[in-house]
């Protein structure tokens, strides 16, 4: 059956109206639609959304596959209701050549559950020395347009120039993980109040915000675009802000993390809150909010960072950082932005689809619900209130910091060019 | 009381002061030729030590000898940890084979806490430093210390060290003894003044019980105690401090910044010192510095804590109570 009549959805959280997809596409939208020939799935009130789109996953393989495969993490990514991810270029091998760009992609294209986009590292081996060949990245079957050393700051100022100057050429863009090095040795949480009690190792916004001070002046004097990764701090946004202001190419990211946690859960030292960057603190949350709502912030994006179970069940200063955030991305947005009155649902769709499929040059997603657009659509049950049972992941690794925690929302389909990749919250 | 000892934020005030109460009886127990008490018979205490520490090692293993339990001292060097065993897996397996309690060193903040809290282990945890965080049992014993030499053996049995000036000074950044002391001290009525260049001062002290200063002479006068930290030589290669001699210059303390001090005032060090760095050895070496005492100390302290935390509602020492000397 190649008919799917959505009966009685909240488009973009709107009036309840119906959606037929025929075959690949959106054949129309509207009001008491017939049924006749299609499968029906009766929405009853809940909100239909554009496919998501993550401009920031780890899916670790090549080489990690004991935390996240292709093909799990982007079962995951169905399951949180997306239907592209961009991968991290920090795999082993690093996504520093055509070649392992094109292996990840084309994981992606066999799997089926959600499309796979690979980042290009910027410089060759995430060394921040030399740079990767970032034109034979873009030209591959892969097409690569979104750049990044993540994990790593490309610290190197002429090093960055370059590479902002250079993916121009090509319509690219290059997205810092902004981290002054020499600020953060041995920095193992955010410095202030807690990490001066707790005896452990400070990473100060400063190391944060200089970098980002530093490169929208750098793109606004070569004409580049240029993309900040999971932004953490009130001053951050200041700046970003500014830049702005000023009419610079910039666009900023937030992990839903970053919207929700603060250093106080530190106190713990359980390592499952050690992430980079850092949990900042309750006024670094607040302002992260106001400016994901102002628009300051572009998008979130998840920073999906799985690891295994032993890198976590350790000491704190032996784990690993990161957080696995595909399968709870959008109940924490709904929680910290949807629920406070900060965003409706055309503000999420926004923020989680249309834009970061454009800073991505995603094409296909991030479309309009409307005829003739690709049939790329999450159908969320808003009215849902759960507690996080990692248990359920389809991820391969657990490490999420909301475990037993009551958050509202839940994916129950997701479709992926008229494919249903999610059915009822089971994987198709 | 908590079951396990792992911050010296931990402890109450009565807490604290029983502790240092019960210290006192312990170090009755060195004057008696047979130096034993069977508190802890047939009960097993590991020293799981993940950092070098000689001193506090054979402290703790004095203190739980002293009260007849049985010790297993573990090290990491040369053990399966070197191999890449997890503090897990070395503790369950050292649990596995009867342990009551774990006296823990370890070089990660934390890990103390990780281990009481995780639910890998039930044994009591007593952290014997970690990391940068804390070192509850050098709080106490120079907490125990300052009573005796401030206050008195017997005057001071009940009290606390309401009003004292207490005045530490050094690396404070890199310093659980500096930690712990200023959340002890400030249970205890004290009144905390760090002193240290303003590179060696973690952000976000202001939230600290305690004052900031960076000029030694002018706090002297109105010290009680003054704490030296020990200052490691590399930190000077991280710019924390321009050169050795200059931080001996206002940080330092030598004879003439001595008689500054109140006369009753001690000098203390929790050792090891660092002669002609942060103190010379005119001071070190004069009647008012305390560091031999505070070894001594700190033995009556660990066999306190380990018998108030395991020994149950027993009373640790039957005798009469001597007269001070």
């Amino acid at each position: 059956m190649s008919k799917i009549l959505i009966r009685g959805a909240k488009v973009l959280g709107g009036e309840p109206q119906d959606v037929l997809i025929d075959a690949e596409t959106i054949a129309e939208v509207g009001a008491g639609l017939s049924a006749d020939g299609a499968e029906v799935v009766e929405a009853d009130g809940k909100v239909l959304l554009p496919g998501l789109v993550d401009l920031h996953t780890h899916l670790r393989e090549p080489g990690r596959e004991d935390s996240e495969t292709v093909l799990t993490g982007t079962r995951a990514a169905a399951s949180g209701g997306y239907t592209a991810v961009f991968a991290m270029a920090n795999t082993f091998p690093v996504a520093d050549t055509a070649g392992v760009v094109e292996q990840v992609y084309r994981l992606g294209q066999e799997h089926g559950y959600c499309d796979v986009q690979p980042i290009g590292a910027v410089t060759v081996g995430l060394e921040g020395k030399k740079l990767a060949e970032l034109g034979a990245m873009h030209e591959s079957a892969a097409g690569v347009t979104v750049f990044s050393d993540d994990g790593k700051c490309v610290h190197d100022a002429v090093i960055m120039r370059r590479a902002l100057e250079y993916v121009k050429a090509f319509g690219g863009v290059v997205a810092q993980h902004a981290q002054e090095p020499r600020l953060t040795e041995g920095a193992e949480m955010n410095e202030g109040v807690v990490s001066a009690e707790l005896g452990l190792g400070g990473w100060p916004a400063v190391a944060e915000e200089s970098i980002i001070a530093r490169d929208v002046l750098l793109a606004d004097h070569v004409g580049s675009r240029v993309h900040i990764c999971h932004l953490s701090t009130a001053g951050s946004v200041e700046i970003v802000r500014w830049a702005k202001s000023r009419g610079i190419d910039v666009t900023a990211e937030v992990t839903p993390h970053h919207l929700l946690l603060t250093d106080e859960l530190v106190r713990t030292y359980n390592p499952v809150y050690k992430v980079n960057p850092p949990l900042r603190t309750e006024r670094d949350v607040m302002a992260l909010r106001e400016a994901l709502a102002d628009g300051t912030i572009d998008i979130v994006a998840t920073d999906h960072a799985p690891h295994p179970h032993e890198d976590k069940d350790c000491e704190w200063a032996a784990a690993a950082m990161g957080m696995v955030g595909l399968e709870t991305a959008l109940s924490v947005v709904q929680h910290t932005m949807v629920e406070t009155g900060l965003l409706d649902w055309a503000g999420v769709a926004e923020r989680m689809s249309f834009k970061p499929a454009r800073i991505g040059r995603a094409d296909g997603h991030g479309r309009p619900i409307s005829a003739g657009e690709p049939a790329n659509l999450t159908l969320v049950d808003t009215a849902y209130r759960g507690a996080v049972d990692p248990a359920g992941f389809a991820s391969r690794s657990r490490n999420t910091p909301y475990e037993g925690r009551e958050l509202p929302g839940r994916v129950t389909h997701t479709w992926l060019r008229g494919r249903a990749t999610l059915v009822d919250g089971k994987l198709a | 009381m908590k079951r396990h000892l792992i911050s010296a934020a931990d402890l109450t005030r009565d807490d604290a002061v029983r502790i240092l109460d019960t210290a006192e009886e312990m170090a009755r127990v060195a004057d008696r030729p047979i130096k034993k008490l069977p508190t802890l018979r047939g009960r097993t205490v590991v020293n799981l030590f993940f950092e070098d520490s000689t001193r506090t090692r054979i402290s703790f293993e004095a203190a739980e000898k002293r009260l007849s339990a049985d010790v297993i001292n573990f090290s990491a060097k040369g053990s399966s940890v070197s191999k890449g065993e997890s503090l897990k897996d070395t503790a369950q397996t050292l649990e596995a084979m009867g342990v009551d309690a774990v006296v823990i060193r370890h070089g990660a903040s934390g890990a103390p806490y990780r281990l009481a809290t995780s639910g890998w282990i039930d044994a009591t945890v007593i952290n014997a430093g970690d990391g940068t965080h804390q070192h509850p049992t050098q709080a106490l014993l120079d907490a125990f210390t300052m009573r005796r030499r401030l206050i008195g053996r017997d005057a001071g049995l009940g009290q606390d060290l309401s009003g004292k000036r207490i005045t530490i000074v050094g690396d404070v950044l890199h310093s659980r003894v500096a930690r712990s002391n200023v959340d002890l001290l400030h249970t205890l009525g004290a009144e905390v003044t760090l002193v240290a260049p303003p590179t060696l001062v973690p952000v976000g002290v202001d939230h600290w019980p305690c004052e900031v200063a960076y000029d030694l002479d002018s706090v002297l006068p109105k010290s009680d105690a003054v704490m030296m930290l020990r200052v490691q030589r590399e930190r000077m290669n991280a710019a924390f401090f321009p050169t050795e001699r200059e931080y001996s210059r206002r940080y330092g303390l030598d004879g003439d910044r001595m008689a500054k001090m109140p006369e009753h005032a001690i000098v203390m060090h929790p050792g090891p010192m660092v002669r002609g760095m942060e103190i010379t050895a005119e001071v070190a070496d004069s009647e008012r510095c305390t560091v031999v005492e505070q070894v001594a100390n700190g033995v009556s302290i660990r066999m306190a804590v380990l018998y108030l935390l395991l020994g149950g509602n027993e009373p640790a020492v039957t005798h009469t109570r001597t007269e001070e000397k």
